[in-house]
C-alpha cells in the first residue's frame, strides 16, 4: 500500500514535458494577455485599459464583429443546414457524400490570405465577376466598394462557414431515424407537423450548438480580414493589429491586451454553451 | 492532503512563471562587440573615414527595414550602397511601418538580424530616442538645427509635399481637393494606408483639412471631408500598391510626392499634383539601434546617405533631401532632379509633434466612423 | 402508401440536386475566377513551376515556401513527440489526469490566434534570446494551435484499442515503458497518428496571423507580400497552395475513413 503514492509521483514525471511545454506556451501568454489588460504602461495595477473598452470606437468595432460573426454564422448554419440535408437524403456511403463530405473538410479549413485573393481575383476591381458584369452594363460597386467592408466580408467568411456547417451537423441529422417519420406518418401526421413537433424540436439544440461553433469562428478568424481589409479597422482582431502596429498612435499594447481579452471573453462565452449543447444532443444522438 | 500541496506547488510555479514574463531577457552585447563602433559618436573617433570604412567592410553586412525599394529610390541606395563598399544589405520586411521597425528591434534584439538602422516617422521616433545610437556624420552641421537632434541620436533624412497622384488617362486632372467629389472619381480615391495606422495616410488627411480650412491639429475637416468622400461613393478602401497603380484599380491616390513621382516611371500617365495653399510637408528620421549587430557599417550608411552622393540618390527618387540648400549653395545638387520635383504654390506647413498629438487623438475616435 | 414516399423521395432529389448546384456554383466560382486570374498573364504558370528562376525572380516567395515546409515538418515531429507519450502515459498510468490534459489541449479552441500573438511577445523575446530569429522557432507556437485537433485524432486512435491490456501484456513480457510506447502501442495507432500529423501540416501551411505580426516569414506572410506588387503571381500561389491543401485533406480524409472503418 504504502508503494502506491510514491508509484504516482514517479508517474508524474511522465507528463512533465508536456505540462512545461503547455505553461510556457499556452498558459504564460494567457496570463500575459489577462495581467496586462490591467497593467499600466509605466507598472502597476489599472483599469484605464479595460475602461477604455467602452470607447465609442472600441464598442463600434465590438459591434461589427459580433453583427459580422452572427450574420455569416446564421448564412452559415442556413446554407449549410441545407447542404446537409440534401446529403442525408442521398444513399449513405454512396460517391456523392463522400465526395461532398471529404471538399468540406478541405474548405471548412481553408481561410487567410488565400481566401482573400480568391475572392479578390472573383469580385476584386479587377476580377473575373466584376469585369463580366460591368462588360454586361451591371456595375456591383455603383454604390461603392463593399467588398472591403462588413457585407464583403460576410460573404468572403461564408466560404468557409458552410462548409464547417456540414461537417459539424451531418452527425446530427444522421442521429434521425427514418422509422420517426413513418411512426408521425402512420399517426396521420403531416410533412409540416412532423418537422415541427418531431424532427424540429429534435434537431433545434444541434442546429444551436453548430451555430455558436460558427459564430465562434468567425469571431476569431483574423487573417482573411487582414488580407482583405486595410482601411479603418472595422472588426477586433484589426483593431488589435492596429493597437501593435500602428505608427501613428502610439503606446497602445496594454490596450490591445484588453481587447484581446474581452475576444476571449465572448469566445468563452458562445463556447461554453456551445458545449452545453452538445451535451444535450449528445444524449439521444448516442 | 496530496492534493492540497499539489495545487499549491502549481500555484507556486505559476506565480514564478508570471513574475519571470514580467521582466524581459537579459541584455545582450552587440553580436560583433568591437567595442569602439558600437560607441563611436563620428568617423573621427574610429580613426577617420578610412577607418570606418575598413571596419565596415570587414562586418561585411547591415541589416536595414521596413524599406520598400520603390520608396524614395531606396532599391538604387541600397544597391549603389552595396557595390561601393562591398557590404551585403539585408532588407527586412520591406513593406514594414515605422512601429514594426521598433517592435523588430525589441524582438530580435542581440540577433544578428536585428535591424541595424532605422528610418522612421517622427512620432515613432520621439517616441523611442533611448534606442538610438547618437552619431554625427560628416555633414552633420549643414542640417538646419529644427530638423535633427542636438546630439546626433536622430537626424532628419529626406522628406516630402502631401501630393495628388492621378492617371490622366483615365480621370481629369484634379485642380484642387473639392474636385475629387466630383462624380468622374467615383470609386477612384484611394488613400496610402489607414490614417490611424500608416504616416502617409495621417499626413493625406491632415493636408485635406488644411486645404479645407482646419490645421494640421484640427483635421475635423479633413475626415468631414473623407466622409463625404465615402458617402459620394468616392472612396476606395483599398491600399495602393505599384500593383494596383499599374493596373489601374487605383487610378488616383493621396501620398507624398517623391512616391507618386515614382509611379510615373512605370505608369507614363501617372501625374502628381500638390493642391495649392494645402502643402502640408513631413520629414523621416534617420537613426542608427544602440543594439546594431553591425555599428560600423550602421555609421558606414549613415555617412553615405547624408554625403552628396546619397543625397543626390533620394532626390532623383523625388524625395527632398535634407541637405538640399546647402547642396544648392555648394552647387554639388542635381539640378535636372530638383528641377522636376513637383511644383508646390504656397508656405509649406509642417506639423509640430504637439499638433499631431491633437489630430491623432481625434483619428482615432473618429476615422472609422467616418469612412465606416 | 407507396405512392407518397415515391413523392417524397422525387421532392428530396429535386431539393438535393438543386441545392448542391447553387451552392456548388458558390464554391467552384472563385475557384475558377482564380484559374482565369493567374492565366491573364500567360507566364506566371511556368514561372510558378520552375523552381530556380522562381527564387530567384522573387526570393520572398521562395523562403516563404522553404520555412513553411521547415515549420510543417518540425511542427509534426514535436507535436507527435510532444502528444503520444503523454497521452499514452496519462492512459496507462494517470487516468485522472485525464481530464486536466484534455482541458490543456481543447484550451487553444477559445483562445483566438490574434489574443495569442499578444500574450506570445514577451514568450517570444526569450526564445529569440535563447534561439535566434528564425522562422523556425514559430513551430513553438504552432504546436499550441495545433493541439485540439492533433489532440483529438490521437485520442481517437488510443480509445479505439485496449491500452491497458496491451500494455499489460507487453509489461508481463518484460518489456520497459519506452519500449511499450513505442514498439507496442504506437504501431497500434498509427492511422490516428498519421491523421494528426496530416491536419497538423495543414494547418500550419495555412497559418498567417502568428507569423506576420511576430516578424517571421511563411507561405501566407510571403504571398501577402506578393500580393502587393504581382497580383497575377500571388493568386496563382494562392490557387497552387490550396490545390496543395485539398490533395493533402483528401488524403486524409481517406486515412480518416479507414481508420473508423478499423476501429468498427
Amino acid at each position: 500500500m504504502a508503494r502506491r503514492p510514491r508509484l504516482r509521483g514517479a508517474a508524474l514525471l511522465g507528463t512533465v514535458p508536456f505540462l512545461a511545454y503547455v505553461t510556457i506556451f499556452l498558459i504564460i501568454p494567457t496570463l500575459v494577455v489577462v495581467i496586462g489588460a490591467f497593467a499600466a504602461d509605466a507598472g502597476g495595477f489599472t483599469l484605464a485599459n479595460v475602461r477604455s473598452l467602452g470607447d465609442e470606437h472600441i464598442v463600434a468595432a465590438f459591434g461589427r464583429s459580433l453583427t459580422l460573426s452572427a450574420a455569416s454564422a446564421l448564412i452559415g448554419a442556413v446554407f449549410g443546414a441545407l447542404l446537409a440535408y440534401a446529403l442525408v437524403t442521398a444513399k449513405t456511403g454512396g460517391l456523392l457524400r463522400r465526395v461532398v463530405t471529404a471538399a468540406c473538410g478541405v474548405l471548412a479549413q481553408f481561410g487567410g490570405v488565400t481566401l482573400a485573393f480568391a475572392f479578390l481575383a472573383t469580385i476584386g476591381l479587377s476580377g473575373f465577376l466584376t469585369r463580366w458584369l460591368t462588360e454586361h452594363g451591371f456595375d456591383p460597386y455603383a454604390n461603392g466598394v463593399w467588398l472591403f467592408e462588413l457585407p464583403g466580408l460576410t460573404l468572403v467568411y461564408t466560404y468557409f462557414q458552410i462548409p464547417l456547417m456540414v461537417i459539424v451537423f451531418l452527425p446530427a441529422l444522421d442521429g434521425i431515424r427514418p422509422q420517426w417519420r413513418e411512426a408521425t406518418e402512420s399517426l396521420g401526421g403531416t410533412t409540416g407537423q412532423y418537422w415541427t413537433r418531431v424532427a424540429g424540436p429534435l434537431l433545434a439544440p444541434a442546429f444551436l450548438g453548430a451555430t455558436l461553433l460558427l459564430f465562434a469562428n468567425a469571431f476569431s478568424a483574423y487573417a482573411t480580414a487582414a488580407a482583405l481589409v486595410s482601411q479603418g479597422s472595422p472588426i477586433v482582431p484589426l483593431q488589435i493589429r492596429g493597437a501593435l502596429t500602428s505608427e501613428v498612435v502610439l503606446g497602445q499594447a496594454n490596450l490591445g491586451k484588453a481587447m484581446a481579452l474581452g475576444m476571449v471573453v465572448v469566445v468563452a462565452v458562445v463556447m461554453t454553451l456551445y458545449s452545453l449543447l452538445q451535451r444535450r444532443t449528445a444524449r439521444w444522438l448516442g | 492532503m496530496r492534493t492540497l500541496s499539489r495545487s499549491a506547488a502549481i500555484t507556486l510555479a505559476a506565480a514564478t512563471m508570471v513574475s519571470l514574463t514580467a521582466c524581459s531577457p537579459p541584455e545582450t552585447e552587440p553580436a560583433s562587440a568591437s567595442g569602439s563602433a558600437a560607441t563611436a559618436t563620428s568617423a573621427a573617433d574610429l580613426g577617420g573615414m578610412d577607418a570606418l570604412i575598413a571596419e565596415a567592410k570587414k562586418e561585411g553586412r547591415l541589416n536595414v527595414i521596413a524599406l520598400p525599394p520603390n520608396w524614395a529610390n531606396y532599391g538604387e541606395i541600397i544597391k549603389t550602397f552595396g557595390d561601393k563598399y562591398g557590404i551585403k544589405v539585408t532588407s527586412a520586411q520591406p513593406d514594414g511601418s515605422s512601429q514594426d521597425e521598433i517592435n523588430a528591434a525589441n524582438q530580435l534584439k542581440g540577433q544578428d538580424t536585428a535591424p541595424d538602422v532605422f528610418d522612421l516617422g517622427g512620432a515613432v521616433a520621439a517616441a523611442n530616442v533611448a534606442m538610438f545610437a547618437p552619431y554625427k556624420t560628416a555633414t552633420f552641421d549643414q542640417i538646419p538645427a529644427d530638423l535633427k537632434d542636438a546630439n546626433g541620436a536622430w537626424v532628419n533624412d529626406y522628406g516630402g509635399y502631401m501630393s495628388i497622384g492621378y492617371d490622366s488617362a483615365k480621370v481629369p486632372a484634379p485642380t484642387s481637393v473639392d474636385d475629387l467629389l466630383k462624380p468622374e472619381f467615383k470609386g477612384k480615391v484611394a488613400l496610402n494606408g489607414d490614417p490611424t495606422q500608416a504616416g502617409a495616410a495621417f499626413g493625406g488627411v491632415q493636408m485635406v483639412a488644411v486645404a479645407k480650412g482646419g490645421s494640421p491639429e484640427n483635421v475635423q475637416p479633413g475626415v468631414d471631408f473623407f466622409g463625404q468622400l465615402k458617402k459620394a461613393g468616392n472612396f476606395l478602401p483599398v491600399d495602393p500598391t505599384p500593383a494596383t497603380i499599374a493596373s489601374g484599380q487605383t487610378p488616383v491616390v493621396l501620398d507624398w510626392d517623391y512616391l507618386n513621382t515614382a509611379e510615373a516611371t512605370k505608369v507614363s500617365t501617372w501625374k502628381t499634383f500638390v493642391p495649392s495653399n494645402a502643402v502640408l510637408g513631413s520629414y523621416y528620421v534617420q537613426a542608427i539601434n544602440k543594439d546594431a549587430p553591425h555599428p560600423a557599417a550602421a555609421r558606414l550608411w549613415q555617412e553615405f546617405l547624408y554625403s552628396d552622393e546619397g543625397q543626390n540618390l533620394w532626390l532623383k527618387g523625388g524625395a527632398r533631401p535634407v541637405r538640399a540648400d546647402a547642396m544648392q549653395k555648394a552647387g554639388t545638387i542635381d539640378t535636372t532632379a530638383f528641377a522636376a520635383l513637383p511644383k508646390a504654390d504656397g508656405t509649406p506647413v509642417i506639423p509640430a509633434e504637439a499638433q499631431n498629438a491633437k489630430a491623432k487623438e481625434y483619428l482615432a475616435a473618429n476615422w472609422a466612423k467616418a469612412i465606416g | 402508401m407507396a405512392g407518397v414516399a415515391v413523392r417524397r423521395a422525387r421532392r428530396q432529389r429535386a431539393l438535393r440536386w438543386s441545392v448542391l448546384l447553387l451552392l456548388g456554383a458558390f464554391f467552384l466560382f472563385p475557384l475558377i475566377a482564380m484559374v482565369e486570374f493567374s492565366t491573364r498573364d500567360a507566364a506566371t504558370w511556368p514561372l510558378l513551376v520552375n523552381w530556380p528562376r522562381l527564387s530567384e525572380t522573387y526570393p520572398d516567395l521562395a523562403a516563404g515556401i522553404v520555412a513553411s515546409l521547415g515549420q510543417a515538418a518540425l511542427t509534426s515531429l514535436l507535436m507527435l513527440v510532444l502528444l503520444v507519450p503523454t497521452a499514452i502515459w496519462v492512459r496507462l498510468r494517470l487516468p485522472r489526469l485525464r481530464r486536466v490534459v484534455e482541458f490543456l489541449c481543447l484550451l487553444p479552441l477559445t483562445i483566438p490566434a490574434i489574443v495569442l500573438v499578444v500574450g506570445l511577445a514577451p514568450v517570444y523575446a526569450w526564445v529569440n534570446y535563447l534561439l535566434g530569429g528564425s522562422s523556425l522557432t514559430l513551430v513553438f507556437a504552432y504546436t499550441v494551435l495545433v493541439l485540439p485537433y492533433a489532440y483529438r485524432a490521437i485520442d481517437a486512435g488510443l480509445s479505439a484499442i485496449d491500452v491497458r491490456t496491451l500494455a499489460e501484456a507487453a509489461r508481463s513480457l518484460g518489456a520497459g515503458w519506452t519500449t511499450v510506447i513505442w514498439r507496442v502501442v504506437l504501431p497500434n495507432i498509427r492511422s490516428a497518428v498519421l491523421s494528426a500529423a496530416f491536419l497538423t501540416v495543414a494547418l500550419v501551411l495555412g497559418e498567417f496571423t502568428i507569423a506576420s505580426l511576430l516578424h517571421r516569414t511563411n507561405l501566407q506572410v510571403a504571398i501577402d507580400y506578393l500580393g502587393r506588387s504581382s497580383a497575377t503571381m500571388s493568386v496563382a500561389v494562392s490557387l497552387a497552395a490550396l490545390l496543395l491543401a485539398f490533395a493533402l485533406l483528401l488524403l486524409l480524409s481517406l486515412f480518416g475513413n479507414r481508420s473508423s472503418r478499423e476501429s468498427r
